[in-house]
């Protein structure tokens, strides 16, 4: 099997994803291009030696629709020889594009190739997409559907974190992005993002509040407890008839913020590096993708994380940067508390609590933040992993070359 | 052709009137006879140039059209072993094809509707072009299929929706609740509301005015109002929505509200044909699956038997209450008197001080003014309602009573007490019941001067909403007692089943059962949350320890020793009897003094007391949701079949009706005696012999249960 190599990795600040984020006026395909682009001018390689753009997208309609990443790459310079395949595991999509395009590698059936992963939250609304698995009564009466904050709220209650554990973890979340940003940690993987006439919209995560603290949390109403009263509670109860009644802890303020944002991963052969000269950063041990559940459906990292920890042949002390995706506060407390780690050992430069998570690309975001943060402490492997709507995850490790 | 359930006339102006009059039928309802003369017709109406437009009404005064005969889609339902799902789905197909025929024939069919129009009744109307309601707001018109397990299967789910959208028409389809004539013409669904004596002309005068023969649904440019298909915005939240709040009434115990949410859900994607075969598709379903002919035997065609007295005896006249002499104004002689008087029933209300039956006069008072302030009682109606319920110490005021119910102290002292008194004024012929639940009414009886005129009436509590009276029969209870008895609960409208005495009657006897097994589970360890929700989603409708704190932990301790005493060494021990033991020494008696196995804090919702695992660890390993059911279930179940074997209840239909309506046993089985039939006498047996290896005697199968195993029989043919 063939190596398959991280060269490079770009990402796109992420914007607020509302009418006054300061990417709301960039289209999704700028967006992704503009990324694209930046991988093509920091790298001297052929733009028509790209095999195949993959790009993660969520909510692929509209203008995020029709095969976006084709369409990005020429519009980023590339050749019209370049392909390009939109792929969609919701929260994982990012993610799962670098799999794919390494798995390609490893076959032997790519020789350089593009993850990215893309979406504007401020301009295609979450969920617009649709989706049996949300609306058709013979699909969602089956698997149990409830909202993903509902899902995030047994996870709280079944696995007994409080309000106050949560919160907490969001702060943390905060502070450590702060001195992330401060201490530099993301100049590498960071491009800003500009108009047509070259003016730079936005150069840093705006979805920030390093100065939130823990008496302000605790003023927030929790989100889901009158859709939960509505039916959503009872639906996932009857899935586990040993809880009493769903603890509602989440809100705006613990759960992953909605922000518009693109990245991308330049990966191929040791061969083609050597080609184009450009230097392999990591190699794509393995990555391993689970179901579980689709009602509490955000349980999975765990999951994932042993099941590619065991296809690599590591075990979890082999790991030295795990990055979990912050969609909810008690995910991350879950997967600490299933993996038997501690919190100060898990996004240790924050995560999307703190940043936001613009669905489709935030698993290429934080496979580059894993990636960077090997190179900076000098650590081995990292594992990455995201929870997944309706009852997923996915998780990659990576080692450092 | 034949007119033995649509009459046919034509008038001078072309117009057809369709007058439905289905014969040997109290009540209209379409059966074949309908279908084959709808269909004539049909044909005759699109052919004949001289007919040139039709008019649809019914020759009935109750009813326009009350939907399809249940009795004869139970009928089919028997042969359903030996019907492929294609023939079952034709056959349910042919009304909808046929309503099709009637909207699609080319000539504008007016629909003039008096009376109750449930069902297929409204199906047909919605079929039609142009509806006019008569202004009585009595009428109801609804879709109620679901209540048997049902979905409406001749176009409802696509047509009234179509009418009236489609969010506000989900909770008409998924809980089949009626509307007004006002109310339908509201949401869309009719489109004209006159005097009674008017609506035919007005129905001509639509057609002869140039009434379009067309349905919105045919016309181009259709648009659904509210909303058009799943992906509108309008409507996307509403499928997200509407299937939990459904789940969260149904436990997903009722699989017809399921194919209604998808009959809506796919068929709205769809042209009209494509939509109605859809719906056919999920009624089929429906036919084909154990809910719906369950629940129909049991909650329709058996309870209508029921309510109209199956059990009486046929001898004896008719012997309507004129004046019922209530004794003992407690919570339960208190509502007895207030559901009588609301029959129109003089009632005498007699406590041991006028203070006290005055108390029990003003439970009456309270229920009418808060059926004021809500308008659905006038004021003259509760005054009058008032004047009938006399409150009096004074036994001599029972003079003249033609019935007794005796609802007093569970003391026989006392009761033999109150007996005799009473017996000293009342005539000869008055029959005397007694509302004893725990008390053997063959005993009770001795202490009366006539044990044939002595009778139990068992009531349920609160008295005005529940709907079962359990009629107890004594050693030598005659057949005027039981008519008169029975002729009575049909006066007040309630439901009565008729069992044998014996210590906790059936529905006492049955119902203990789950608490009990509930409490047994919680001494071995299992999650009290985990017993609780099973039982609740397993459609009980309430939680074993939410009912037994109702009910009360004192009471349920001293009924526990009583049976004890009573049956000495024939007393079956169990871990429940401790449970309860312990928490009646800890003074938990349950809601009434807000704790028992629940914590009732002043300004939240109630919730397991958690100081029930100090005393019952969790064990470690906890049995799943399905093995708790069972558990739930059978143990009722088995009690159940103990009681028909020793023939405390004689009929298959008595123990289902008592069962649900009684004590809430899941109304989607059909009742416990339709469980074991659909299980599957074989298989209940054999799983009920692991659950006694397991937990005890309890579960012990009957030896009449092993016999019909052994013969290959079933409760119901």
């Amino acid at each position: 099997m063939t190596d398959a190599f991280i060269f490079d990795h770009v990402r796109s600040p992420r914007g607020r994803g509302k009418k006054d984020g300061s990417l709301h006026s960039v289209t999704p395909i700028n967006l992704l291009s503009q990324a694209l682009a930046a991988i093509k001018d920091r790298n001297d390689f052929d733009v028509a030696a790209i095999d195949d753009v993959i790009t993660g997208c969520v909510t692929a309609v509209g203008e995020q629709g029709g095969d976006i990443g084709r369409f990005a790459a020429i519009m980023a310079g590339y050749s019209d020889d370049v392909p390009g395949v939109h792929i969609n595991r919701f929260c994982a999509s990012g993610l799962v594009a670098t799999n794919y395009a390494a798995a390609s590698v490893m076959a032997g059936q790519a020789d350089l190739i593009i993850g990215s992963g893309v979406e504007s939250m401020s301009r295609v609304t979450m969920g617009f997409d649709g989706g049996a698995w949300l609306f058709d009564p013979q699909v969602t009466n089956k698997i149990g559907t409830v909202l993903q904050g509902i899902s995030a709220d047994m996870i709280a209650t079944k696995y007994g974190f409080s309000r106050e554990q949560c919160d907490e973890y969001a702060i943390l979340s905060q502070k450590r992005t702060k001195k992330a940003w401060d201490d530099g940690h993301f100049k590498g993987a960071v491009i800003p993002i500009k108009d047509s006439i070259g003016r730079t919209l936005l150069d840093h995560d705006e979805h920030m509040r390093p100065n939130t603290t823990i008496e302000d949390l605790a003023g927030l109403k929790a989100s889901f407890t009158d859709m939960g009263e509505l039916g959503f509670d009872s639906v996932i109860m009857q899935k586990y008839p040993e809880i009493e009644g769903v603890n509602h802890v989440h809100h705006a303020g613990n759960s992953s913020g909605i922000v518009d944002g693109a990245a991308a991963m330049l990966i191929g052969s040791q061969e083609s590096g050597e080609r184009y000269g450009l230097k392999p950063r990591a190699r794509i041990v393995a990555y391993a993708d689970v179901g579980v559940d689709p009602s509490i459906m955000l349980t999975g990292p765990g999951k994932s994380a042993r099941k590619a920890l065991k296809r690599a042949g590591l075990s979890r002390d082999d790991i030295d940067v795990w990055e979990v995706n912050e969609a909810f506060a008690s995910v991350v407390l879950r997967f600490c508390q299933e993996m038997d780690l501690g919190t100060e050992q898990v996004n240790v430069g924050g995560g999307a609590i703190a940043m936001g998570h613009p669905l489709g690309a935030t698993g290429n975001m934080i496979l580059g933040t894993a990636l960077d943060e090997l190179e900076r402490t000098g650590g081995r492997y990292a594992l990455t992993t995201l929870c997944v709507g309706g009852g997923m995850a996915t998780a990659t490790i990576i080692e450092r070359v | 052709m034949t007119q033995r359930a649509i009459k046919f006339d034509l008038d001078q102006d072309g117009i057809a009137l369709l007058s439905i009059d289905v014969e040997d039928q109290n009540m209209n309802v379409i059966n074949q006879t309908f279908m084959e003369e709808l269909e004539a017709h049909i044909k005759t109406i699109a052919s004949d140039d001289t007919i040139r437009g039709v008019v649809i009404c019914s020759a009935k005064e109750n009813a326009f059209l009350a939907g399809a005969d249940l009795n004869m889609v139970l009928g089919d339902l028997a042969g359903r072993d030996d019907a492929t799902p294609d023939a079952m789905f034709e056959a349910s197909f042919s009304l909808n094809k046929l309503f099709r025929a009637l909207e699609t024939c080319g000539k504008p069919i007016a629909v003039a509707i008096a009376g109750l129009t449930l069902g297929g009744g409204l199906e047909l109307a919605l079929s039609c072009h142009y509806r006019v309601v008569a202004d009585n707001d009595k009428i109801k018109l609804g879709l109620p299929e679901v209540q048997v397990g049902l979905i409406p299967g001749a176009g409802g789910t696509q047509r009234l929706p179509r009418l009236m959208g489609i969010q506000l028409a989900l909770p008409y389809l998924l809980q089949g609740k009626n509307m007004t004539p006002k109310q339908a013409l509201a949401n869309n669904v009719i489109d004209e509301i006159a005097p009674a004596d008017e609506i035919v002309n007005k129905a001509k005068a639509w057609i002869l005015g140039g009434g379009k023969a067309t349905q919105p649904w045919d016309q181009k440019r259709f648009k659904i109002p509210g909303g058009q298909g799943v992906y509108d915005p309008n409507i996307v939240q509403t499928f997200m929505g509407a299937p939990a709040m459904t789940q969260k009434q149904t436990k997903n115990n009722y699989p017809a509200t399921v194919a209604i949410l998808s009959a809506v859900f796919e068929g709205h994607q769809l042209p009209i044909d494509k939509a109605l075969e859809v719906e056919s598709q999920y009624f089929t379903q429906q036919l084909l699956g154990d809910v719906a002919p369950n629940m129909i035997r049991t909650l329709f065609v058996n309870k209508n038997k029921a309510d109209k007295l199956i059990r009486r005896p046929k001898n004896v006249p008719e012997a309507k209450t004129k004046k019922l002499g209530m004794l003992g104004a407690g919570l339960m002689g208190a509502g007895i008197a207030y559901v009588s008087a609301k029959a129109g029933i003089e009632v005498i209300l007699l406590d041991r001080e006028l203070e006290y039956a005055q108390k029990g006069k003003a439970y009456s008072e309270a229920i009418l003014e808060k059926g004021i302030k809500r308008k659905k009682v006038t004021q003259e109606k509760a005054d009058k309602l008032l004047s009938l319920i006399k409150p009096t110490a004074d036994y001599a005021d029972l003079e003249g009573c033609d019935l007794i119910i005796e609802a007093v102290l569970e003391d026989p002292k006392v009761k033999a007490d109150v007996t005799a008194k009473a017996e000293a004024v009342i005539p000869e012929s008055c029959i005397y019941g007694s509302n004893t639940s725990t008390l053997p009414i063959s005993m009770l009886a001795k202490s009366s001067r006539s044990e044939e005129k002595f009778i139990g009436i068992h009531f349920f509590s609160p008295v005005d909403k529940m709907p079962l009276v359990e009629i107890i029969l004594g050693e030598k209870t005659s057949d005027e007692a039981l008519a008169k008895a029975l002729d009575y609960v049909r006066q007040i409208r309630k439901t009565p089943i008729v069992v044998n005495d014996s210590r906790g009657f059936y529905t006492s006897r049955c119902f203990m059962t789950y608490p009990l097994e509930a409490s047994n589970m919680l001494a071995e360890g299992i999650s009290p949350v985990l017993i609780e929700n099973s039982g609740v989603y397993s459609g009980m409708a309430v939680g074993p320890f939410a009912v037994n704190d109702e009910v009360g932990i004192d009471l349920s301790h001293h009924i526990g020793e009583a049976t004890k005493a009573a049956l000495g060494d024939a007393y079956k021990t169990e871990a429940s009897h401790k449970v309860i033991g312990k928490l009646y020494e800890l003074g938990r008696n349950g809601k009434k003094n807000k704790k028992g196995f629940y914590e009732y804090p002043e300004d939240g919702k109630k919730y397991i007391w958690p100081g029930l695992s100090d005393h019952y660890p969790l064990a470690e390993e906890q049995p799943s949701q399905e093995d708790v059911t069972r558990r739930l279930l059978y143990r009722q179940a088995l009690e159940v079949v103990r009681c028909m074997e020793e023939n405390v209840v004689t009929a298959p239909e008595d123990a289902d009706i008592g069962a649900i309506f009684g004590w809430g046993f899941a109304p989607w089985t059909g009742g416990p005696i339709s469980m074991i039939d659909t299980i599957g006498i074989d298989t209940f047996v054999s799983e009920c012999d692991e659950l006694a290896k397991k937990h005890g005697e309890m579960f012990d199968v009957p030896e009449s249960l092993r016999k019909m195993q052994r013969d290959g029989e079933k409760f119901y043919s």
